[in-house]
């Protein structure tokens, strides 16, 4: 833009808007493509290692591949999908994973609230408390397993005793609920703290005036406001808690019926090599989660993360 | 009953919840902490604290070179890919807190899904593509993966932290006659430093923390971290249970991230609320 500025003056007015709107139009040009620009290595990257292999994760489940027999490999259309919906393994994985997530995710977010309450609230150590509520969360998850893993084992372990829980299907389900809800329950107080924050003390303190005794100041006036926070955090955990992995792997590797879809789906994959079967299962998870992502988007709307946003 | 008296009362009801708390935190980390303290003739007595404690184990596994290999790959893996997904996540984040353009929400949208996405359903195709190209197995089989996982939660936090930036600032710096690269750099960059450095902690901790990934691709000291070579384990001979030098190893690689944690408390605070409520 070397001409344009000696222009204006010489130009008459209307030139001079048309100068002025086609700069600021190429300023928008401009702006458009430097914001493509920075976000271009993030988008390739996350395309090229999530879209891609997604679909090709589609693709291999049509087929028989299975690397033991690579010589093998053939179309076989939706055989892989009858083979693992006809599974009894399957569907055991299947209740399994929504077991754990269900129970998971119920206490998680009983305790996430009473933690929330209580680093809120609290009216002495409350630095304290905030720092030493974050350590799980700060915990590498396959060393918390361990922990509880050589806590439960037979003669080993201070919880144990003479028992042995994780050779039994249901004390093992339960010992990996109690794990993965230690490690998780940190992050969804903090979370249900920040939406804590946002409730006015005022509207605590009227309640109170109009007689609500603590828990009706809960229900009545806390959870309502702070229900966008709440969604997001159940949001979260559950599509978390349905991708379970590390903790059953440490602790019982699946055995005694204990397996969840991704213990499942590594199995045939890594130990089996069946990589047909194991792209199946993969998409399968896969549109579990959508499902579940969906039906929280439906029901709870704008309280989706990056829904009805309107500050980009 | 006097108001002194109420006060004292609620002090001591706060105090016992609070130790309530601080025993739910500690409990499964003094647990494993006091096992790789005890020594082999003690280690199956089931107390919770060592009677007579032994650094034996730690020095087990530091003459390990199995170990020192994996935390070795470990903070290498983890320390490349938070670069480049903070890199990365910098900018596309900036663009998205600043700037207009076209496609801003897909972006943001895709990212969230990527978020959400089921690990275990990339490790099939990354294990064929990773074992065609040749990358199964390396550091960048695991950077790769760890980059595209971490760059959501990066670009999520920091465009919450962006937004919140005063960039009048910056124009104001510019009319008391500062280059636009003088202002960038003396007043915008010193406000996003925390920001990037709270993301920086948070997406260090996610790589550290990965499991499924590690021990999908790899399958030697090559590259294997440290929760994969922890499940490993053998200790040192094949017939020993290894207990206490894996909860050793587990000490080992827990200690910095706490120590993280403890001291950039409130900063991760800001992160994780900020990048999953508001973002």
């Amino acid at each position: 833009m070397t001409t344009s500025s000696a222009g204006p003056a010489a130009l008459g007015a209307d030139a001079g808007t048309a100068i002025a709107k086609q700069r600021h139009s190429e300023g928008k040009r401009a702006e458009r493509r430097l914001g493509l620009l920075l976000c271009a290595p993030a988008i390739i990257v996350m395309l090229a290692v999530a879209a891609y292999p997604l679909i090709y994760a589609v693709w291999l489940s049509f087929f028989r591949a299975d690397l033991r027999t690579p010589d093998d490999q053939e179309f076989i259309g939706l055989g892989n999908y009858i083979t693992v919906l006809s599974s009894p393994i399957w569907w055991n994985a299947f209740g399994v994973t929504m077991f754990i997530t269900v129970i998971g995710t119920f206490f998680q977010l009983v305790l996430g609230m009473l933690l929330a309450i209580v680093m809120h609230r609290t009216i002495i150590g409350r630095g304290l408390v905030r720092t030493s509520a974050l350590v799980p969360y700060a915990i590498v998850t396959v060393v918390a397993a361990f922990s509880w893993r050589f806590a439960w084992t037979q003669n080993l372990g201070w919880l144990a005793g003479e028992s042995a829980p994780l050779t039994d299907r249901w004390s093992s389900l339960w010992i990996i609920i109690l794990s993965e809800v230690w490690k998780t329950v940190p992050f969804m107080a903090l979370l249900l703290m920040a939406g804590l924050a946002l409730v006015p003390e005022d509207l605590l303190k009227a309640a109170s005036m109009d007689g609500a005794n603590a828990w009706q100041r809960f229900w009545r006036v806390t959870v309502p406001i702070i229900k966008p926070a709440i969604l997001v955090a159940l949001l979260f955990r559950t599509l978390d808690s349905f991708r379970i992995f590390d903790n059953i792997f440490v602790l019982t590797s699946g055995a005694n019926d204990t397996a969840s879809v991704s213990i499942l789906a590594y199995n045939n994959l890594i130990r089996g090599l069946n990589l047909g079967i194991g792209s199946t299962m993969s998409v399968l998870i896969f549109i579990s989660i959508a499902i579940i992502a969906f039906i929280y988007i439906k029901l709870f709307g704008a309280a989706a993360p990056g829904a009805g946003d309107d500050r980009r | 009953m006097s108001y002194q008296q109420e006060t004292t009362q609620r002090k001591a009801m706060w105090a016992g919840v609070n130790v309530l708390v601080l025993l739910y935190a500690f409990i499964p980390v003094i647990w494993i902490v006091s096992l790789s303290f005890k020594d082999a003739g003690t280690l199956n007595d089931g107390n919770f604290l060592p009677r007579s404690p032994s650094a034996e184990s730690y020095q087990q596994i530091f003459t390990d070179y199995e170990f020192i290999r994996a935390l070795i790959n470990s903070i290498g893996i983890c320390v490349i890919s938070t670069f480049i997904a903070l890199v990365f996540g910098t900018m596309a984040a900036y663009a998205i807190a600043r700037l207009d353009f076209p496609g801003k929400k897909t972006i943001v949208a895709v990212s969230l899904l990527i978020a959400m996405f089921p690990q275990i359903a990339l490790v099939t195709p990354l294990f064929q593509i990773q074992t065609a190209i040749g990358t199964f197995d390396t550091w960048l089989g695991l950077i790769i993966p760890y980059v595209t996982f971490a760059l959501p939660l990066a670009i999520y936090t920091l465009s919450a932290f962006f937004r919140e930036i005063p960039w009048e600032l910056e124009k104001a710096a510019k009319m008391d006659g500062a280059t636009p690269y003088q202002a960038f750099r003396k007043v915008i960059t010193p406000l996003a430093m925390p920001g990037v450095f709270t993301t920086a902690i948070l997406v260090f901790i996610a790589c550290w923390n990965d499991f499924l990934f590690a021990i999908s691709f790899t399958t030697t000291s090559a590259s294997r971290t440290v929760p994969a070579a922890l499940s490993y384990f053998t200790g040192a001979t094949t017939y020993e249970r290894p207990t206490a030098a894996i909860a050793a190893a587990a000490v080992i690689i827990t200690i910095p991230i706490v120590i993280f944690v403890l001291f950039f408390q409130r900063r991760i605070v800001a992160g994780l609320t900020s990048g999953a409520v508001k973002g």
